[in-house]
Order: structure tokens, then C-alpha cells, then sequence
């Protein structure tokens, strides 16, 4: 343990009116914030994970900077990437330039790397960081633990100037590695109740009948609740579901009886057998 | 409050977290205490139980373990008994485990415990220095006259939880019981766990830059650009999954369907060879799950078109009668006769494949069996269940000479 927790300007984050964090979360985040840790927030797709950090950096006042990680992304490239192939056409084809002899021209900082050098402290989204490579989080280990990073083609080394709040979300594609997680102040999103969900559709549908919203939000949890599923439908399949029933005029009496659309919910040919068996076992209600 | 350790109040904690699997380390565990001595806490439960969970537990299938843990050392609520405890499972039916790693373990737990006894004195020192009396907070929590106050100002709204339960009430609900490891499996964390059995190389197509020739095949030729070209970095592993269907299997039929769609959906093997048996393996394996399309069991591998380096998985239950897997002619099918025994036949697979690992959907309490014995000595045999398949995973990137007759 070499720093020391700063609580004289501590500061702290509480949600914003746009926001709903719920008081495991507001803790989380001030963690976080107060051992300069990354926060690392796991959850179903479609919990919330990537507005939440625009959420935080809102409610601190602080810039957002996003890095969204790819299946090819290195961990250096949060950093900076240095532009060789650039570099080496400038010299083969563009030498009047004259910038060829300078290797700092060539730099490009990534996300990281500008929240190190940014005057003033900022936020930090490493979104999705699962898809990348298994290796890719050991690798951002240092960096994230010293908080400065050397450019090698320069010999420039940068110390943060203002250690960045780092919110990572994963949606759990991977296993993240240990050492990597001993680092990490942890959250997790669960997965909306009822009451929640019926919430959440009403952001995305706000002019649908509330009985079909419930009827529905009813089927949607018997749904997930099925055994046997491979792949339990989530939020954004129960929002596109909806428009589904909504364009197709459907009445909230026969979302109750069958469930139609039911391709909109479940993407597996075994799954749509399991639910149909489920349904006729069922009587339809 | 639970059993207290070397005069260290809330240690027990700790230890009770890790005796229920929940895997905190000494790292992790010197973080809560400076947060603690930083007054992150306060002197709150509730706050307590946010803070300990953030710097505690990291993955969602922890979440249950710790919230039975924290009603238990916190509250007056039921003991977590009946958790399938690991050590519990492991005093039930031990299981021969290499000298090396018990010895290894041993003394990081010795470690562990040592330096973790140092550390919190020095943090309990400062901690009376900073706070009056700073390790009292313990129990006093929910009656703590500094609540919350100040921290919501106006417009600040604090979603879905009612705030007049205490936090061993909330802990008590176990809201996260649908996350256990050890009671789901579904497809997508079996495809995490097996995402993690690979050997990269690179061959095929050269279409990446390859940078540093680059540079250095152009600086060869005074700056006369040469590009450079390599094949991209793959998986080059194949993978055997070796699966026993029908009689005792049945039972678990979701979950061997639920494996073979992760193994599938996992798709970054070179190459993936599902294969069928029933009961034991004898000379032949079958490519359906019906039996009707066999392979003869010597030169398995060449019939695939894999060589030895290939990962072979077995799944099964591993019981069955014992003279089915010990004597010739035991065969379950009368019209079979097998003329070398099945454990035979078992260990020449195993010589087939250095890469190898058995996954048992039994568990582990069952597994007083002969049958279950003799092949658990052959393979390295692990519970189906996320973290049994995380440990058959690590097992199979370790080649394992297989055992001598």
C-alpha cells in the first residue's frame, strides 16, 4: 500500500437526476475514486454499464474520454500508437515535409494517454474490455497501477498529472485474469426487476399502453425464468420485441393468450422449440 | 459476531470468506482496511457491507457466498450452512492431489497468514492514532449517529432499494443467489471458460505488417520501401471432446448439450472433434450421439487428422459396474465382446493424448467408485460446474504424462 487515501478534496459521487445509482454503486464509485483504482463494472448486456460512466463523469463534472475496445486491440494503443508506415512514406515520398526527423509528429495518443496528460482530471471508459485479447488486461496492469507510461520511440516519459478515474465494463465474453481483478474496485449491475424493467421500456417506449408494457414485461420474465434456455433474452430484445408489438398493432389480451414475435425474444432454434413446448404445457397462461 | 483470531477483531471475516470460496486476497484484504482507516466507511454497516463487497468480491458468482457470510458475521442470521463449502467437499472424498501443489499451497497460506497478521497491526496502530479508538467500529453499526447525512443533497435520487433495511437484512435477501457458480452453468460462461484453451502460432496467410522487418528490409535497401508481410497470430488448438451419452447420462443431458454448444460457440479451435461413448470406452468411438458411425479407438487421433498436441476432454460420469471397465467382456451391449478390458482401452487413450482432462457431472461427493477411482487416476478429473471446468481448462494447457500401469 503506497498511497494514502486524500479524503480533504475527496470527492464524491452521488448519481445525477438523469442517472438512477443505486447506493452499492455511489459506494463503488467512490472507492474507486478515493484509491485511484480501476472501478470495473460487469452486468447483462443492456444493464446500463456504458451509461454509467458517462453518468459519473457528468456527475463529477469531468470530461469523458472512451476507448472501446475491439477483438484487435492492444492495450498499448490506449496509450499511444506510433505511425511507422506513415512515418516511413513521409520519407520515401514526402521528405520536403521535413517532419520525418521528428519521431514525436508520429505519435498518436490513445484514450489513457490523454486523460495522463490532460491538465485537468478526467474520466475514463475502457469499454467492453472482454473482447480483446485474454492477454490485453494483464498488459494495461502497469500502467493503470503506476499511472505513467513511457513512449519508446522518444525516450518521453509521461507521469499522469491527475490520476484519471477508470471505468472498465465488461460484459463477461471472457474470464478477466486475476491479478488483474485483485486491482479492480468491483461492481456489478443485476439484472432489472420487473418494476425496474417496466422503467427502463417506458425511456424507450413512452407511448405504449400500459397494459401491453406489463403483459408483456410479465411474458418477457416467465420467458428468462424458463429452464433450459441457451440464450435467456435480455433488455434489448425485450425493447425491440415491443416495437414489434407495437407496429404489428398486437392487443395486450393476445400477448397474454400466445406470444407472438416470439423470433424478436429468442434467437435459437432450440430455445423457440423449449418455449413453445413451455407455452402449450402452460395453456397459454 | 463470529470466532475471533489473534486478537484481531473482524479477521474472522476473512477467513470465513475464503472457507466459503469466496477467493480474497491478502492484496484485496489490505485494501478494505485502508479504506477503512482512510474513513470510507464511517462507522456504517451498510456502508460496510457497499465497501467490503466493491474491494472484496470480484466476480458476480462470489456475490452469494458473500452476502451469507456477511449476515452470518454481521447479524444474528442463520449460519450459511449447507454451502457446498470447497473444503467441506474436498474432507468428503479427498482427492489425490500432486505432493507439489499441497506443499506449494501450504506455504502461501503460511505467507499469507503471517504477513497479514504484521500488516494489520501496523494498519490497527495508525488507525488508533488517526480515529479514537478506530477499531470499535465493528458492531456498533446501523446505531452510528453519522449516517448519511450530507451525502444526497437535493434532486439526487437513490434508485430501487429501501434504505431503513439494515445491511445485514439486505445481505440476508441474497440477491444474488442466481449467480452461484456452483448451481448455474449456462452457455455463454462455459464459452468463457473454454475461450481460455488455446496454442497461438502463426501459419496460413501472410496479411499483417510485420513492422520490424519492415523497417529493417527498407533500411537494408537505403530506404527503398519493402513491405513485409506475416501470417496473423491464431489458436493452432484442437480440441477432442470426448462425450458419454445414454443409461446414467441422461440425467445430465442439458448440461453435455449445454458444453457442446459453448465448445461450439467458442469457435476459435483449429479444430473441434465432438465423439460419442456409452458407459466406457471400448474399441471404438462413435462421431453421432447415436452410436451408428464408429472410429476404432487405436489411431484416433490420425483418423481425425490431429496429431498429438490435441487437447482431449473427456465428459462423463465414470460409474458403472466395475467389471464393465475392469474385465474383458464386460461390455454393457451382449452383443459386444470386448477382448481387452475397458480401463485398457481407457489407458490407451490417455497415452494417445498428453493434453487431457475428465469432466464429471457427479459431484464430487458421489465419487467413492471404483470405476470412478481408477479412471479419476487416470485423467485428471474435475466437477462439471464453472470452476471445475476452469481448472480442466488450466489441466489441459499442462501436458500430464499419463500414469505408469
Amino acid at each position: 500500500m503506497t498511497h494514502i487515501i486524500n479524503t480533504d478534496r475527496f470527492e464524491r459521487f452521488t448519481g445525477t437526476g438523469a442517472y438512477v445509482a443505486s447506493r452499492d454503486l455511489q459506494e463503488a464509485v467512490n472507492v474507486a475514486l478515493a484509491l485511484s483504482r480501476p472501478l470495473l463494472v460487469k452486468g447483462e448486456p443492456g444493464t446500463g454499464k456504458t451509461h454509467l460512466a458517462r453518468a459519473v463523469a457528468e456527475a463529477l463534472g469531468r470530461p469523458l474520454l472512451t476507448w472501446h475496445v475491439k477483438s484487435t486491440s492492444k492495450a498499448q494503443e490506449g496509450l499511444y500508437t506510433y505511425d511507422a508506415v506513415q512515418r516511413l512514406h513521409d520519407s520515401r515520398f514526402n521528405a520536403a515535409a521535413g517532419a520525418v526527423a521528428d519521431a514525436r509528429k508520429y505519435i498518436r495518443y490513445g484514450a489513457l494517454g490523454r486523460a495522463f496528460l490532460s491538465p485537468e482530471p478526467c474520466v475514463v471508459l475502457i469499454d467492453e474490455v472482454d473482447k480483446a485479447d485474454l492477454e490485453f488486461p494483464n498488459d494495461l496492469l502497469h500502467e493503470l497501477d503506476a499511472m505513467s507510461f513511457a513512449v519508446y520511440e522518444t525516450g518521453d516519459a509521461h507521469v499522469a498529472v491527475h490520476r484519471p478515474l477508470v471505468v472498465i465494463t465488461s460484459n463477461n465474453e471472457k474470464e478477466l485474469p486475476d491479478a488483474f481483478l485483485r486491482r479492480c474496485v468491483f461492481h456489478f449491475i443485476s439484472f432489472p426487476t420487473p418494476e425496474q424493467m417496466r422503467e427502463i421500456v417506458r425511456v424507450h417506449h413512452p407511448d405504449l399502453e400500459g397494459r401491453l408494457v406489463s403483459e408483456a414485461v410479465t411474458r418477457f420474465y416467465w420467458l428468462r425464468g424458463l429452464s433450459g434456455l441457451r440464450k435467456p433474452p435480455s433488455t434489448s430484445e425485450l425493447v425491440d420485441w415491443l416495437s414489434a408489438l407495437s407496429r404489428g398493432g398486437v392487443p395486450a389480451e393476445e400477448v397474454a393468450a400466445r406470444v407472438p414475435f416470439l423470433g424478436a425474444l429468442l434467437k435459437k432454434e432450440q430455445d423457440l422449440a423449449a418455449a413453445a413446448r413451455a407455452l402449450a404445457g402452460r395453456g397459454g397462461r | 459476531m463470529g470466532a475471533e483470531l489473534a486478537g484481531a477483531p473482524f479477521l474472522g471475516f476473512f477467513y470465513l470468506l475464503r472457507a466459503q470460496g469466496v477467493p480474497v486476497s491478502v492484496r484485496e484484504w489490505l485494501t478494505l482496511l485502508e479504506c477503512l482507516a482512510g474513513g470510507l466507511v464511517g462507522a456504517d454497516l451498510s456502508r460496510l457491507y457497499a465497501v467490503g463487497r466493491a474491494v472484496l468480491v470480484k466476480r458476480e458468482r462470489h456475490l452469494d457466498a458473500y452476502d451469507q457470510c456477511f449476515a452470518h458475521y454481521f447479524g444474528d442470521a442463520e449460519p450459511p450452512a449447507g454451502l457446498p463449502s470447497a473444503l467441506d467437499e474436498w474432507l468428503r472424498a479427498p482427492l489425490p492431489l500432486p505432493a507439489l501443489d499441497e506443499e506449494t499451497l501450504a506455504r502461501l497460506e503460511r505467507l499469507d497468514l503471517e504477513g497479514l497478521r504484521r500488516r494489520f497491526e501496523e494498519r490497527l496502530r495508525e488507525q488508533t492514532e488517526r480515529h479514537d479508538g478506530g477499531s470499535r467500529w465493528v458492531g456498533t453499526g446501523g446505531t452510528s449517529p453519522f449516517g448519511h447525512s450530507g451525502r444526497h443533497p437535493t434532486g439526487v435520487r437513490v434508485g430501487g432499494e429501501g434504505r431503513s433495511r439494515s445491511a445485514v437484512q439486505v445481505a440476508a435477501e441474497r440477491r444474488f443467489a442466481p449467480y452461484r457458480a456452483d448451481l448455474t452453468l449456462d452457455t455463454r460462461q462455459l464459452s468463457a471458460a473454454l475461450r481460455r484453451l488455446r496454442a497461438l502460432g502463426r501459419d496460413g496467410r501472410a496479411d499483417e505488417l510485420d513492422l520490424d522487418a519492415t523497417i529493417h528490409a527498407t533500411a537494408r535497401q537505403c530506404g527503398e520501401l519493402e513491405v513485409v508481410l506475416r501470417p496473423p497470430r491464431q489458436n493452432r488448438l484442437k480440441l477432442v471432446l470426448l462425450m458419454d451419452v445414454g443409461g446414467s447420462m441422461d440425467d445430465f443431458a442439458h448440461l453435455v448439450g449445454r458444453l457442446l454448444s459453448a465448445a461450439h460457440r467458442a469457435h476459435h479451435f483449429r479444430a473441434f472433434h465432438p465423439l460419442y461413448f456409452h458407459n466406457c470406452v471400448y474399441e471404438h468411438v462413435f462421431r453421432d450421439a447415436q452410436l451408428r458411425d464408429p472410429l476404432p479407438l487405436d489411431d484416433l487421433a490420425h483418423a481425425l487428422g490431429v496429431d498429438a498436441e490435441a487437447r482431449l476432454l473427456v465428459l462423463g460420469d465414470a460409474h458403472m459396474s466395475p467389471y464393465e471397465l475392469m474385465s474383458a467382456g464386460g461390455a454393457l451391449d451382449y452383443r459386444h465382446h470386448n477382448l481387452k478390458a475397458g480401463l485398457e482401452h481407457m489407458r490407451d487413450l490417455r497415452a494417445a493424448f498428453p493434453w487431457a482432462a475428465w469432466l464429471n457431472p457427479l459431484p464430487r461427493r458421489y465419487w467413492e467408485h471404483p470405476t470412478i477411482d481408477a479412471l479419476g487416476a487416470l485423467f485428471p478429473m474435475f466437477e462439471l460446474t464453472l470452476e471445475g471446468l476452469e481448472g480442466a481448462v488450466a489441466a489441459l494447457s499442462r501436458r500430464t504424462a499419463s500414469p505408469p500401469r
